[in-house]
């Protein structure tokens, strides 16, 4: 904890030193383990702007949005038509390097806290996100409403994967502010980035991030990674595992 | 009590699926076959995408034809000679099979090709079993013979061979042809084939009822083993937490199943497996046709960093 806060304060001091506040945030746990019988839990985001001199001093209300974004993975959306009257895969698009998990986090509606051109420049609300495809060749983000991304969006969002909350953050004081991350059960493992981007009368002012891990242990991981990685072995252990489950049974059933 | 599957990625219900398994092994036990037709949509029902419920059976089937090839083994009802040529087969279908089935996921038409095999196939086969048991009963009820059996064309192929356990003589061409379509369907479909296998093995082949259960177990079994290596190997799917509740759950079934079995009748015993086998292509045929909830679905290709 210590040591992430020392990390942060560096960060701090050799990007946004000139600014006149400062952020200063800390996760509830930078390491997140999860069990077989794990079914979600939430982080807790915690910090405070820190005014200094340079502060005007009328400046109080801040804004706040908080952006999780979990680690990177290629994906495909396909969309189904309908082929000689039954559904088939007909078209599709490839997301490159998207995350796999993304959640963002105000204290109130985007389109309150800052102009629709900062949005989209500092990549506020899940529809300014950039989103890279391929499309024929060409590698682009495309038009929010295009069908294929606001599909992806929607599936995402159905899995509890991908969130947006304009009203998660709560500030308990004028500089003291605390936001919830709820993971879902099915959540990818990996390094996941945390970006805060503080906000005054519809400027951007200046952000920090931090980072948290999720990990999987136990078994069921155990499993997952041998499968991965030793795929003939895994297959040989399988067939074992069958032919012994074959065997007890034709013993413990015997009828004669 | 909930249980996360490490390879399907998704927590499920131990009873149920223990249950399912149980369901299943009871059906397989009565009418002895695999029961994957019946596991593998039931799979997909609960969530479990296509290709890993096609992968994970395949190995629950190898356990149950396992248990089930080794008491027909003591009683020798297996023919080696029979179950060794369909095996030379059944190892070829099952390459292919396995072959055909990462190809079609890459082109993102795996889980089509999966309902549409299923439709196809069952429906033919389960109205066929259906007429023919409806037929059947008839008979019986009128008191008339059962139809002669004959030689038909399969016999007139070259390349024959004494089977001598089933006491037949019979060219291998056929029989190495029945074991490809056998290892490749059902390395696609995750059904161990048993259900056409037998008919296949009684009516073209000509192979005595006292060695076609256990000499098509034989078959099951080892293109299973193998469908299991391969999709393990090749497209890392088979969930083997999955596959042991499913084993213990089926094993279990089996037996009471098979008590079960022996107070039917044969062909009352055909008509309801006709019926059964028909009602999974038909529920497949109508997913098919129906408009999807949702026309869009993501896959991931893999997380990096």
């Amino acid at each position: 904890m210590r040591r992430t806060l020392l990390a942060i304060v560096l960060v701090l001091l050799l990007g946004g030193a000139a600014r006149a506040e400062r952020l200063i945030v800390s996760v509830s746990n930078h390491r997140v383990t999860v069990t077989p019988n794990y079914s979600g839990e939430e982080l807790v985001l915690f910090g405070s702007v820190e005014k200094d001199a340079a502060t005007p001093a009328d400046r109080t209300d801040y804004d706040l949005v908080v952006t999780v974004m979990g680690p990177r993975a290629d994906m495909v959306t396909r969309r189904k038509e309908r082929t000689f009257s039954i559904w088939i895969n007909t078209d599709y698009r490839q997301f490159l390097q998207v995350p796999s998990y993304l959640a963002l986090f105000a204290n109130r509606p985007f389109d309150a806290i800052t102009s629709p051109e900062i949005a989209r420049r500092q990549q506020i609300g899940l529809n300014n996100v950039l989103l890279t495809q391929r499309v024929s060749g060409d590698f682009a983000d495309v038009v929010p409403n295009d069908a294929f991304r606001s599909a992806f969006i929607r599936l995402r969002t159905q899995r509890g994967l991908y969130r947006e909350d304009a009203s998660a953050v709560t500030f308990l004081t004028p500089t003291l502010f605390r936001t919830g991350i709820p993971l879902p059960a099915e959540v990818p493992i990996g390094t996941y980035e945390v970006e805060i981007k503080l906000f005054a009368n519809g400027a951007f002012i200046g952000k920090t991030e931090t980072a948290f891990e999720i990990v999987k242990v136990g078994f069921e991981q155990f499993v997952a990674t041998t499968a991965r990685q030793n795929g003939l072995l895994y297959g040989l252990a399988t067939v074992a595992m069958a032919l012994m489950t074959g065997w007890m049974a034709s013993i413990v059933f015997r009828k004669d | 009590m909930q249980l996360y599957l490490p390879i399907a990625d998704l927590p499920v219900n131990v009873f149920l699926v223990l249950a399912m398994g149980a369901a299943v092994g009871f059906v397989s036990g009565m009418f002895g076959i695999g029961g994957g037709f019946l596991m593998t949509p039931l799979l997909i029902f609960i969530g479990i995408t296509p290709a890993v419920a096609v992968a994970s059976v395949a190995s629950h089937i190898a356990a149950s034809s396992f248990s089930g090839a080794l008491s027909y083994w003591r009683r020798r009802a297996i023919d080696p000679a029979l179950a060794s040529v369909l095996l030379c087969g059944g190892v070829t279908g099952t390459t292919l099979g396995v072959w055909t089935f990462t190809q079609l996921r890459a082109l993102g038409q795996l889980d089509l090709m999966i309902a549409l095999s299923y439709v196809v196939l069952l429906t033919t086969v389960g109205s066929l079993m259906f007429s023919e048991g409806l037929r059947a009963l008839m008979r019986t009820r009128r008191g008339a013979l059962p139809p002669r059996r004959t030689h038909n064309w399969i016999h007139g192929l070259p390349l024959k061979m004494r089977f001598k356990r089933s006491k037949i003589y019979l060219s291998v061409i056929p029989v190495v042809i029945v074991g490809i379509m056998i290892g490749f369907i059902g390395a696609i479909m995750g059904i161990g084939g048993g259900f056409i296998l037998v008919p296949i093995m009684i009516y073209l082949l000509r192979v005595p009822t006292s060695t076609v259960i256990g000499t098509s177990m034989v078959l099951t079994l080892v293109t299973m083993l193998f469908a299991t290596m391969l999709h393990a190997a090749t497209n890392h799917l088979v969930d083997a937490v999955l596959a042991l509740i499913l084993m213990v759950g089926g094993v279990t079934g089996a037996q009471f199943g098979a008590r079960a079995g022996q107070k039917i009748r044969g062909e009352q015993l055909r008509l309801l497996l006709g019926l059964l086998i028909l009602s999974v292509g038909i529920r497949f045929a109508i997913e098919l046709v129906i408009q999807p909830s949702d026309l869009f679905t993501i896959r991931e290709l893999g997380v990096s960093g």
